[in-house]
């Protein structure tokens, strides 16, 4: 990898277009299901009022400087998952920092702000935000291990760890994509990708009918904007790395906002038509249908 | 019609003891370390609410103005039967979403505390503890009658009556019981005013402290709390 400060630039724009996006898509996924349920739903812009609102807050408490932090990380976390995989691929302008190894050092981010919330909402003192990060912990981690063999599986079956030769090995046709070279780790990692989204039946960790409302329980004002902002920018950087991986990655912007816009509505899909699953009964289901389908992933590579 | 007179509770010169758990104790730790533990002290923050200035550029305040009056975020804390009328505003007939509000479950993130219906003394205590838990700038809105003059409670031993004297009301929703239509009216109301700039009901809270501790006191007996929790 060769740096050049443009390149700076190039990833403050990629995150701009990104975050806009995300605040965008995240608020039409509500308005659509609102319409579906016969309301008429949000408008399209109540993320940005969202967020204004909640840097206009006047009164910000702080529990310490781990408390603070975790937003910070989390941020950090979407912000290094985006930025160190290609977005649009054979573009040098949102091609960002990707390197050699990313694959390995994506895999890392996706974790990361995870933990640093957990660090957060530690500290913040509330039980109920303890309770809901031991949970998220726990779903995550058994979430991403299909993900983990399907990793593996393709990075054997294109014998890289480089996210851009992945993505260059899929171009040409449809049929290159993985999904067709490689169904099997495909529906493996698609387990995890839905297990990661925070929809529904694997929401239980912030849903706000359960224990009141985890992690961010005690977070307000520009804590919760941050969050916000990780919440619409996160989702989207984890699909980039669904896109590239099995779905042929991107060449341009509209193309990435339509398959984007598609993996996101698998999670929704599935959300809307499965109840909630405790705790629990997702690590059991992760464990009893995605691990054996990882498994069987790599050893047909 | 007062809410302190000599009928609201007998017997006011019996102290009520503090609660067990919040009672001072010394706790040995597993190495023989000893611990001072005071509930009170160690868990709450005791600071007195501040008065908070306003943007120096008035568009700026304007401009946030605008966008706190359209992201109301109710807390989930319903009081009396009010708060059964503010469930079909979730619902396909009412949407009250298109206006952006919504309903958040913990204080921290609320804007509006939605006071819906009559308040015993007892919940009084835990709207008192939800209302000083938001972050300001907040509103309240009191909801149906009983929040006025207490309405068909008028004479109850135990529910109070005027609840601008415990907490700064920024609007009130007559009725008994209001309907979903007069609350979109009422949020409608509470959304101009906000605009306006008159949402200022922390700043009131913080600047007339003693006042409004004095009466939350005068009825609350068992006062297990600090004076202002955070």
């Amino acid at each position: 990898m060769t740096f050049e400060w443009i390149q700076i630039a190039y990833a403050a724009l990629t995150l701009f277009i990104v975050i806009n996006y995300g605040l965008i898509m995240t608020a039409v996924v509500r308005k659509i299901g609102a319409r579906v349920g016969g309301r008429y739903g949000i408008p399209v812009w109540q993320n940005y009022i969202d967020l204004v609102k909640n840097f206009a807050l006047r009164s910000k408490i702080s529990h310490g400087v781990m408390f603070y932090l975790g937003p910070v990380f989390r941020l950090t976390g979407g912000i290094g998952l985006l930025l160190f995989v290609p977005t649009i691929y054979g573009s040098v302008m949102f091609q960002n920092f990707s390197f050699a190894g990313d694959l390995i050092l994506a895999l890392y981010f996706i974790f990361f702000g995870t933990l640093g919330m957990a660090l957060g909402a530690g500290e913040s003192g509330h039980p109920l935000a303890a309770i809901g990060v031991s949970r998220g912990l726990a779903q995550v981690t058994a979430a991403e291990l299909p993900l983990a063999l399907a990793v593996f599986a393709i990075s054997l079956q294109y014998q890289t760890l480089n996210i851009t030769e992945i993505v260059a090995a899929q171009q040409g046709s449809i049929f290159n994509w993985t999904l067709f070279t490689n169904p099997v780790a495909t529906v493996a990692a698609m387990f995890a990708f839905v297990g990661t989204m925070m929809r529904s039946p694997f929401d239980v960790v912030i849903a706000p009918q359960e224990i009141p409302i985890g992690p961010p329980t005690e977070y307000h004002s520009a804590y919760l904007a941050l969050m916000q902002t990780n919440r619409v920018l996160f989702p989207v950087a984890k699909v980039v790395i669904y896109m590239n991986l099995f779905f042929g990655g991107a060449t341009n912007w509209a193309e990435f906002s339509i398959k984007v816009f598609s993996i996101y509505m698998v999670s929704v899909l599935i959300g809307v038509v499965h109840p909630r699953f405790r705790v629990e009964q997702s690590i059991r289901f992760f464990l009893k249908w995605g691990l054996p389908v990882g498994v069987l992933a790599i050893l047909m590579v | 019609m007062k809410d302190v007179d000599k009928s609201f509770r007998k017997d006011t010169e019996t102290e009520i003891p503090l609660r067990e758990e919040l009672q001072p104790r010394t706790v040995t730790a597993p190495d023989g370390q000893k611990i001072e533990i005071d509930p009170l002290q160690d868990y709450f923050c005791q600071e007195p609410p501040k008065v908070h200035k306003q943007s120096y550029l008035k568009i700026v305040e304007d401009f946030y103005n605008w966008a706190r009056a359209n992201s109301l975020w109710i807390l989930g804390f319903g009081t009396g039967c009010g708060a059964i009328e503010m469930r079909p505003l979730m619902t396909p007939r009412f949407d009250a979403y298109r206006y952006g509000i919504q309903w958040r479950p913990t204080p921290r993130q609320a804007n509006l505390l939605v006071i819906s219906g009559y308040l015993s003394v007892k919940t009084l205590k835990r709207a008192i503890r939800a209302y000083e838990q938001m972050p300001s700038p907040k509103y309240v809105m009191g909801l149906g009658s009983c929040t006025i003059n207490g309405g068909m409670y008028w004479d109850s031993y135990n529910t109070i009556k005027k609840l601008d004297e415990y907490l700064p009301v920024d609007l009130y929703i007559a009725g008994c019981m209001p309907r979903p239509e007069a609350l979109l009216a009422g949020f409608m109301e509470l959304k101009k005013k906000i605009r306006k700039g008159e949402g200022e009901g922390a700043n009131k809270y913080a600047e007339n402290f003693d006042w409004y501790k004095a009466n939350q006191k005068s009825v609350i007996k068992d006062w297990d709390m600090p004076d202002y929790n955070w």
